[in-house]
């Protein structure tokens, strides 16, 4: 430094850590870390006396330990001889796949919604508030239980549609059956139709599935190792950790391909329309390019729709959305909707009318000018507040314990925590798992926001 | 044509006609139900659809409302009523059984609350609205007012839960006797030791010197009122209650961390910024779980207290980080030149906080705290889930009665409706609120 | 006893209580009420009516404690515990005892640090279907649906029958009776299965309790009985004993309506000794003589208990069976009171 003369030294004087400004943040800070330091301290200390009072060291040992408990809704293979840990996983699986659901629907509604309260349509714009005020100011949970109530003692149960004269009856050229059970839709199989046996044999030609972690040692993967060729034996139900569909694999990859064939197709006609002016006709090329393909693997993997039919005391085949299911997701895309819908008015009010007064003067029709100028404007000011919207969705997820869906809190928070007594394992457990989700939804939609925000120079 | 013009051309006019009224098509209802119902094919098509929908909807419940049951005392009479009034579906009998809201409607709203006391929580709740009112409605009420409601926090529970007058007194004594310690030290030496010094001598009075003289005061002057254990709470009352204490306490707290996010000072930041995150990011059933479960493990051992005050603090908690959001947001709104004007005043940090810009900012986020307390109030229903009698938790405690066994719509739609009632206005307040302030910033 | 006071100013306002971890007998008398876990409500154990007062079989083993030690069977607070909270409320002090339909199991009383005081019924799981399915035995209900309440042993219970008999099912777990009767009624599950005398209760209050069966099969055995934390045995003492009189109160004879005579001197030494009359039993449990007989005149014996609450007059209409006096073969044998 090149100072001309050193400024005064200052002697530092203890007080100067309380009048200087310089020092006194530090001062604060450092009081306020022994204040926090503290703090925990004192907890931690309380809850090691507590737990040592009790006789529960903490120990999540039990998380190995057969959880002897069966889960009705399980997107991974499990029975009651798995373990605690991987219920729940069975569990955090459910949890996302109703918060999913949920945000999806929520946000298609929610924009309908919104949209139509601004209708020029008196009853409909009517409708819609009376629609929201309803949704916003009665409590989540009185709504799931309620609509769980309606699905309950509204619609018929299995054994009325038995008999010859029955109460009721399929939907949809009997392919769906909507019980107050849940509703049974056709699910996707592979296989061809046996010739012999007149029968639909899924492992002929369907591909099966790849066991992903089997070893041999696992009696259910035995026969996998033992035969010759990688597709020569099947495994058995519950044979690795998780098993991947092979048939929906193949599919995705032909998709693929066929999609960027489309969009090989596409960027040709850009080109020639660049160099020539005349854009060829191309949209049945594109269109062949992806569904030729694809109809023909999905023949030769033997695509078929399995029908749900009653069976013994259920119906059986298809796919079961469970009436727990359907109503929390009904219930929670429902609420949320209505809160969406604020924010998708309050988004296009936002708007100044001015861009509707220049669509218009463009010539664009209403409908057009909604969804070329102001949705797409509305759509930054409505990003943020949809974040939290997700997020208060996935947290409110937590109530399937109402309607006994067993998600996250059902089987970590509820059954596991009950057998074994582990309260504070289990419910730190619980409460870690929720934060990284919201932490990673937030994180993910906020990565958006900023991708679609105004460039402002 | 005018006549006296006979040599212009006869397309051309040159007189005004009169005045006519509008066609009939256009005005009155009819020319508004073209307007705003039939304007185009697509518009009456929605409308007829909407209307087919109204119609379908009431067709379905007025019926099932209109049930002649008032006076039933159990299901089955409900049943036998409905049967001789000839409402009979194709699952039995169709119509609504009001008896059990006739016979339990005192009970949802007041729990298990002795019933000769009922005029405490509605006297309390009826002061609730004249404290509040200098904040809510600062214009048209005398400002002493203001003094009333610094000391309604005192005085709400003491209604409430009953008990020796000399308690709520021992914690307002705690507040005072910080702050003139605050004053007296920070006057002698710095306000940091002040403030430090006043809290930790708060604290101590509280901790470990009250009890005493609380106790000492009871015997020595038994003033007080029949105490209530706070089991007897329940219904609608139970959760306003949780409602209400948990905004107030929450509100303070959320300021402290507000600032505490929006302060230079690194360390403070993070724990302001860790608490916050960690409370919004999990939800408020795991924290009701901990206070079910746990938070007596981490209170010192032999420490026991009710479920209701462990409730009270985590939904407090909750309540605080929502707070605290909805204060930074106000702190964010007030423009940069509030900051400025306060520094070139001289006003040290806490001053510029006390005097300009707190008031302000408060004044622009009571819309957001109003609809944050409508949050924590809908919120309050997670309780029944940890065996609480809040409106939802007796109501299965109801369907449990073998007279009522079996009734579902009836409880539900009763909760629902009130649950409406109580959040429908409180959200119109916050939006006439919401203008009044608008107009007064612009 | 250590009082903090940073709640101690809200004590006053009768919120927070203190307890402390040792002699939770001292505790209760000097709090003058009695910190009782019931459940949320189950038909004819625990119930609130419209004034809030509980009744039930489960309440009346609360009021003979408090009876015994307050001299008040009215002197008990009543904490109504789901599945979830019973345990934890009882080990961290929140209730002295859990009267709350709770099967002793080997992991609660030694994992989870407990002492089951006794037995005050005899249960085990069993099976209602609808009489329409046409099932007579839980071995035909192979593919069914199965509405159990969750947080309890039923479901661990339900798994392993159905594993063991190589059939399926598909469960659907549910918080509370309530809820599961609407469920079961509407035909959302095909059966219902909970505790045989649950069971009972709930078909008891049906529309048509005709046309609902009980299977044949009890797949598990749960004796239900009162429980207090471990390491208290003074309390746990004042609690089984309690408990026991009231049992040994009807195997010898000693009633509501005879109480008042006998209690002034028998032929009988162990009926003076259980009422006071004769040597120094209150004492030993640090109470007074006549504890047995308050507990005994607060509801009446065990046999008048269960006849008024659970027994076959009652809408619930459950018969003795396993709960029988052990002479009548039942089950319930209280130790001598000597």
């Amino acid at each position: 430094m090149t100072t001309l003369s050193d400024p005064p030294k200052e002697q530092f004087r203890l007080s100067m850590l309380l009048y200087d400004t310089r020092y006194r943040s530090a001062t604060i800070q450092v009081i306020a870390m022994l204040g926090f330091m503290l703090l925990a301290a004192w907890l931690i200390n309380n809850t090691a006396q507590n737990l040592a009072a009790l006789g529960k060291p903490i120990d999540f040992g039990f998380f190995t330990e057969p959880a002897s408990y069966d889960i009705n809704q399980r997107l991974i293979d499990y029975t009651s001889q798995d373990s605690h840990l991987r219920a729940s996983i069975v569990g955090l699986l459910n949890t996302l796949v109703v918060a999913v659901l949920g945000c999806v629907t929520a946000t298609i509604l929610g924009v309908i919604i919104g949209v139509l309260r601004l209708s020029k349509n008196w009853l409909v714009s009517r409708l819609m508030a009376v629609y929201v005020e309803m949704f916003r100011n009665v409590p989540v949970l009185l709504w799931i239980v309620f609509i769980m109530a309606i699905m309950i003692e509204t619609l018929p149960s299995p054994r009325d549609f038995r008999g010859d004269d029955a109460e009721a009856s399929m939907s949809l050229f009997d392919t769906v059956a909507v019980t107050n059970r849940g509703v049974y839709i056709p699910d996707v199989l592979f296989g061809h139709r046996d010739p012999e046996t007149d029968e639909f044999t899924s492992w002929r030609t369907g591909l099966g599935d790849f066991p992903v972690g089997a070893s041999e040692s696992n009696p259910a993967c035995a026969s996998y190792f033992a035969s010759e060729g990688p597709f020569a034996g099947r495994p058995g139900e519950g044979c690795g950790t998780f098993q991947i569909s092979l048939d929906l694999m193949v599919i995705l990859i032909v998709l693929g391909a066929g999609i960027y064939g489309a969009r090989a197709i596409a960027n040709r006609a850009d080109r020639i329309q660049e160099a020539t002016g005349d854009r060829p006709t191309t949209w049945y090329l594109r269109l062949g390019v992806i569904a030729v393909p694809l109809i023909i693997t999905l023949w030769v993997l033997g695509f078929h729709l399995g029908y749900p039919e009653l069976r013994g005391f259920n119906f059986s085949g298809g796919t079961h959305l469970r009436n727990s299911l359907i109503a929390l997701w009904l219930a929670l895309s429902l609420y949320t909707a209505a809160f969406i819908a604020e924010n998708v008015r309050a988004g296009i009010l936002a708007i100044s009318q001015g861009q509707t007064e220049a669509a218009s003067a463009l010539g664009l029709r209403p409908n057009r000018t909604m969804n070329l100028v102001i949705l797409p404007q509305a759509l930054r000011v409505i990003i943020p507040p949809l974040i939290s919207q997700y997020l208060n969705l996935t947290k409110n997820s937590s109530l399937a314990i109402a309607v006994g869906y067993m998600d996250l809190t059902g089987t970590l928070g509820g059954i596991t925590l009950n057998q074994t007594g582990r309260e504070l394992e289990c419910l730190l457990l619980l409460m870690l798992i929720y934060l990284i989700v919201s932490l990673l939804i937030s994180g993910v939609m906020n990565w958006y926001n900023e991708s679609v925000k105004l460039k402002e120079r | 044509m005018s006549d006296t013009h006979a040599n212009t051309v006869a397309y051309v006019r040159e007189t005004m006609l009169p005045q006519v009224a509008p066609p009939a098509s256009s005005t009155g209802p009819v020319g508004w139900a073209r307007e705003n119902l039939f304007s185009g094919w697509f518009n009456t098509v929605v409308t007829v659809i909407s209307l087919a929908i109204i119609a379908w909807i009431l067709i379905g419940i007025v019926p099932w409302i209109l049930s002649p049951t008032w006076g039933a005392t159990s299901l089955s009479e409900c049943r036998e009523i409905l049967t001789a009034a000839g409402s009979v579906g194709e699952h039995g009998t169709s119509g609504a059984c009001w008896g059990v809201i006739r016979e339990r409607w005192v009970q949802l709203l007041f729990g298990f609350y002795p019933s000769d006391l009922y005029w405490r929580p509605i006297l309390s709740f009826v002061l609730m609205g004249v404290a509040l009112a200098p904040v809510l409605f600062a214009d048209r009420v005398p400002s002493q007012l203001i003094w009333f409601s610094a000391a309604f926090p005192f005085i709400f529970p003491w209604l409430l839960w009953g008990g020796t007058i000399w308690g709520p007194l021992a914690v307002a004594a705690g507040f005072v006797i910080g702050y003139y310690v605050f004053r007296i030290l920070g006057a002698a030496t710095s306000n940091l030791i002040g403030l430090v010094v006043g809290v930790l001598a708060a604290v101590i009075w509280w901790l470990f010197l009250s009890g005493y003289v609380v106790d000492a005061l009871a015997s020595v002057l038994p003033l007080g009122i029949e105490e209530v254990p706070s089991r007897n709470f329940g219904g609608f009352m139970l959760s306003i209650t949780i409602g209400v204490v948990a905004i107030a306490c929450s509100l303070p707290l959320g300021i402290v961390l507000a600032l505490g996010r929006q302060s230079d000072l690194m360390i403070v930041k993070y724990i302001c910024i860790g608490f916050i995150e960690f409370i919004r990011g999990v939800p408020l059933i795991t924290l009701l779980f901990v206070a079910s479960t746990l938070l007596n493990i981490f209170m010192p051992p032999g420490t026991n207290f009710d479920i209701i005050l462990r409730v009270l603090i985590m939904v407090t908690l909750f309540a605080a980080a929502y707070m605290a959001e909805v204060v930074r947001g106000g702190l964010a709104a007030l423009p940069k030149g509030q900051y400025e004007g306060a520094d070139s005043l001289g006003l040290d940090y806490w001053q510029a906080q006390r005097l300009v810009i707190m008031p302000q900012a408060l004044k622009i986020s009571i819309p957001g705290i109003v609809s944050t307390f409508i949050g924590v109030f809908k919120d309050t229903t997670l309780v029944s889930i940890i065996g609480l009698l809040d409106p939802l938790g007796l109501s299965n405690a109801i369907r449990a009665d073998s007279n009522w066994n079996g009734i579902v719509w009836e409880l539900y739609g009763f909760i629902a409706v009130v649950f409406f009632i109580f959040c429908f206005s409180m959200s119109r307040y916050s939006m006439y609120l919401e203008r009044k302030l608008r107009t007064g910033h612009k | 006893m250590k009082k903090s006071v940073l709640f101690g100013a809200l004590t006053v306002a009768g919120l927070a209580a203190t307890a402390a971890a040792a002699g939770t007998l001292d505790d209760v008398k000097a709090r003058g009420k009695l910190n009782c876990g019931v459940a949320t409500g189950v038909p004819g154990f625990a119930t609130p009516d419209a004034n809030g007062v509980w009744n039930g079989f489960d309440v009346a083993v609360c009021r003979a404690v408090a009876a015994a030690v307050l001299s008040d069977p009215m002197a008990v607070e009543f904490v109504p515990t789901t599945g979830k909270t019973r345990f934890t409320a009882l080990a961290s002090g929140e209730i002295d005892m859990l009267a709350r339909n709770t099967t002793w199991t080997f992991s609660r009383d030694v994992d989870l640090k407990f002492t089951f005081v006794g037995v005050n019924y005899y249960d085990g799981q069993g099976f209602m279907v609808p009489k329409e399915l046409g099932v007579s035995s839980a071995k035909d209900l192979d593919g069914a649906t199965v509405c159990i309440q969750t947080g309890t042993t039923t479901e661990l219970n339900l798994a392993d029958y159905f594993r063991i008999n190589n059939m399926s099912y598909e469960p659907v777990p549910i918080e509370t009776n309530a809820e599961a009767q609407q469920q079961y009624l509407a035909g959302a599950c095909d059966v219902y299965t909970t505790d045989a005398s649950g069971l009972a209760a709930t078909r008891a209050t049906f529309e048509d309790p005709s046309a609902h069966v009980l299977l044949p099969e009890i797949i598990s055995k749960e004796p239900l009985g009162p429980l207090v934390r471990h390491g208290d045995d003074e309390w746990g003492d004042v609690v089984r004993w309690s408990l026991n009189a009231l049992i040994a109160a009807e195997e010898l004879g000693v009633s509501s309506a005879n109480i008042a005579e006998l209690s002034k001197g028998t032929d009988n030494p162990e009926i003076n000794r259980m009422l006071g009359t004769e040597g120094t039993l209150g004492e030993m449990l640090g109470l007074d003589a006549e504890w047995a007989k308050r507990a005994i005149m607060a509801g009446g014996n065990y046999g008048e208990v269960f006849a008024k609450n659970i027994g076959e007059n009652t809408p619930i209409g459950l018969a003795r069976g396993l709960n029988a006096q052990w002479k009548d073969g039942g089950l319930q044998y209280a130790p001598p009171f000597r």
